[in-house]
């Protein structure tokens, strides 16, 4: 066994040190150099001054900003309603896929085609079948408001998505335990409640985080239909203005909200890494 | 036989210089040399361009770019069509077209960032309302207590925000067909158009609506004026301004939009 030294480190521990400060002085030296280019080259460019002026005007910016952020609060709404909307429909196609009797085989029938259908047509048509079509049939309002019809495209689109992370879910619980859990006297319904269903959304969070944060952007596709959210609001700002500086302006917004997001996300996938290795 | 080449040669290089005879104004200043290079929407709709089809010279728009063009020096075959969206007219990079024609209302914010031409247009602003709606009656009273709708890309939208001032928030969309099917879909009674584009509408597009009303044009604070659209400091804005200032003078705007938009008149006054 080494005698532990008396004091100060040894000499891996300095040698590590030099290392340590040698590659944080290169990468310092590095991201320098690489912003510094950024910063004095792209200025350099002749078109350079109108760029800016169309993307990254301060007063416009300084203009549209408020008006985004209550326009931003329309995405929030829809957004809240629908994630709830689509974590519940995903989950119960999930179920109808994996539904073993018989007798459910057309259940099991309908969660393939509605996975297939949704996953496969571009959301904006969906919106727009929806959110247009719907309502033509000569609904009386305010049933035939596009929030609605929006979002249920929404709820639609993504939890045929969202189902099918739940259905990796629920087959990453090892077999073994439906049976053991069987064994056991529990019913179908008791194992896939109590005992598959629990490991399985435990399993699969971080991939849901990604969905959500999708979402939140995938909000902004309503706007096709009516609805003035942010997307739309920076589109009415960009017209007014010819600049499309009010987009800049709700790109920081939309970051606001995602970065936050999405570092949970990876922060969720790291522990599960963690958990499971 | 040499003589006959000389005449041939001679007659082709007149043809040539034929197009900007005279040392005329806009010599040098277009994207291409000798031609004219004119944007219009894709598409573009009745009555500002006939069947989509620009070469025509049918439609108002149409008409009024073949008129400037050849007031300008240019012949027919020397107009050229492009088609570019809005955002591509206003982008900062380099334009690929001499003017862009697509109603394109003046305002002082644009004009900070593109020129516009001297107004070939002055459109008054109309009321279309879907069938559940055609008995409102033409005053901004009974107006601000419909379920407005616009395309969000036009002046409409603030002039809906300033003079009708509604009781529910409007509903945007991205181009006349969306607005047609959310009037269609009885999701809003009424939308803001132009004149002619809201006559054209409601008689070709959407059934059993109306246009109520219009605005006064002449009023100074809603007049909504078209010109042309050009790239910040294009030298050929003087040449356009020219040309239309000349075509305003000797009544050929006047005949070109009796021909075009005879129907604009007849439609009551917002009170």
């Amino acid at each position: 066994m080494p005698i532990p030294e008396a004091a100060g480190m040894t000499r891996r521990e300095r040698y590590e040190q030099k290392q340590r400060l040698k590659s944080l002085i290169i990468a310092a030296a590095s991201t320098i150099c690489v912003v510094a280019a950024l910063v004095i080259i792209v200025p350099m460019t002749p078109g350079w001054e109108k760029v800016q002026k169309s993307f990254f005007n301060g007063e416009v910016l300084a203009k549209t900003f408020p008006k985004l952020l209550d326009a931003f609060m329309v995405n929030v709404m829809i957004f809240a309603w629908s994630a709830p909307a689509i974590a519940i429909l995903g989950l119960l196609i999930a179920l109808a896929r994996d539904a073993k009797s018989p007798a459910l085989f057309p259940l099991r029938i309908f969660g393939a085609a509605f996975t297939d259908v949704f996953r496969g047509v571009p959301v904006i048509l969906t919106v727009y079948l929806i959110g247009f079509g719907i309502p033509g049939l000569g609904l009386p309002r305010p049933w035939n408001s596009p929030f609605i019809w929006g979002s249920l495209a929404l709820v639609l689109t993504y939890s045929a998505y969202v189902a099918e992370i739940f259905r990796a879910g629920i087959d990453s619980v090892h077999p073994s335990q439906r049976a053991a859990a069987l064994s056991l006297g529990l019913s179908e319904r008791q194992v896939m409640r109590d005992v598959v269903l629990p490991q399985a959304i435990r399993n699969v969070v971080p991939s849901q985080m990604n969905m959500l944060i999708a979402l939140q952007k995938d909000v902004s596709l309503l706007s096709f239909i009516g609805p003035v959210e942010i997307f739309r609001q920076a589109g009415v700002f960009k017209s007014l203005f010819a600049n499309f500086t009010p987009y800049v302006g709700a790109a920081i917004i939309f970051l606001i909200v995602t970065i936050p997001a999405t570092r949970y996300a990876d922060y969720l996938m790291a522990r599960q890494m963690r958990e499971r290795s | 036989m040499s003589k006959r080449i000389l005449v041939a040669t001679f007659s082709l290089a007149l043809l040539a210089t034929n197009a900007l005879a005279g040392g005329h104004c806009a010599a040098d200043k277009t994207l291409t040399q000798g031609k004219f290079t004119i944007a219009t929407g894709n598409p573009a709709y009745f009555p500002w361009v006939l069947d989509d089809a620009p070469e025509s010279g049918q439609g108002f728009e149409a008409a009024v770019a073949y008129a400037v063009a050849k007031e300008m020096g240019f012949t027919e075959q020397d107009v050229v069509w492009v088609r570019s969206s809005f955002d591509e007219a206003i982008q900062p990079g380099v334009k690929n077209f001499d003017v862009n024609m697509q109603q394109y209302s003046i305002t002082a914010e644009r004009d900070q960032v593109v020129d516009f031409s001297v107004p070939y247009y002055t459109a008054p602003m109309a009321v279309l309302v879907g069938a559940s709606a055609t008995d409102t009656k033409p005053t901004i009273a009974a107006l601000k207590s419909l379920k407005w709708g616009a395309v969000g890309s036009t002046t409409a939208v603030q002039k809906i925000a300033s003079i009708i001032q509604p009781t529910n928030d409007p509903l945007l969309y991205g181009d006349n067909a969306d607005v047609n099917a959310a009037i269609s879909a009885n999701q809003i009674d009424g939308a803001m158009f132009d004149l002619p584009t809201a006559l054209f509408l409601s008689a070709v597009m959407i059934e059993g609506s109306k246009v109520i009303g219009q605005f006064p044009a002449a009023s100074s604070d809603n007049a909504d004026q078209f010109g042309m659209l050009m790239e910040e400091g294009n030298p050929l804005k003087a040449c356009v301004d020219e040309a239309l200032t000349a075509m305003i003078n000797s009544g050929t705007l006047a005949s070109i939009e009796a021909q075009w938009l005879q129907d604009t008149t007849g439609v009551p006054l917002i009170k």
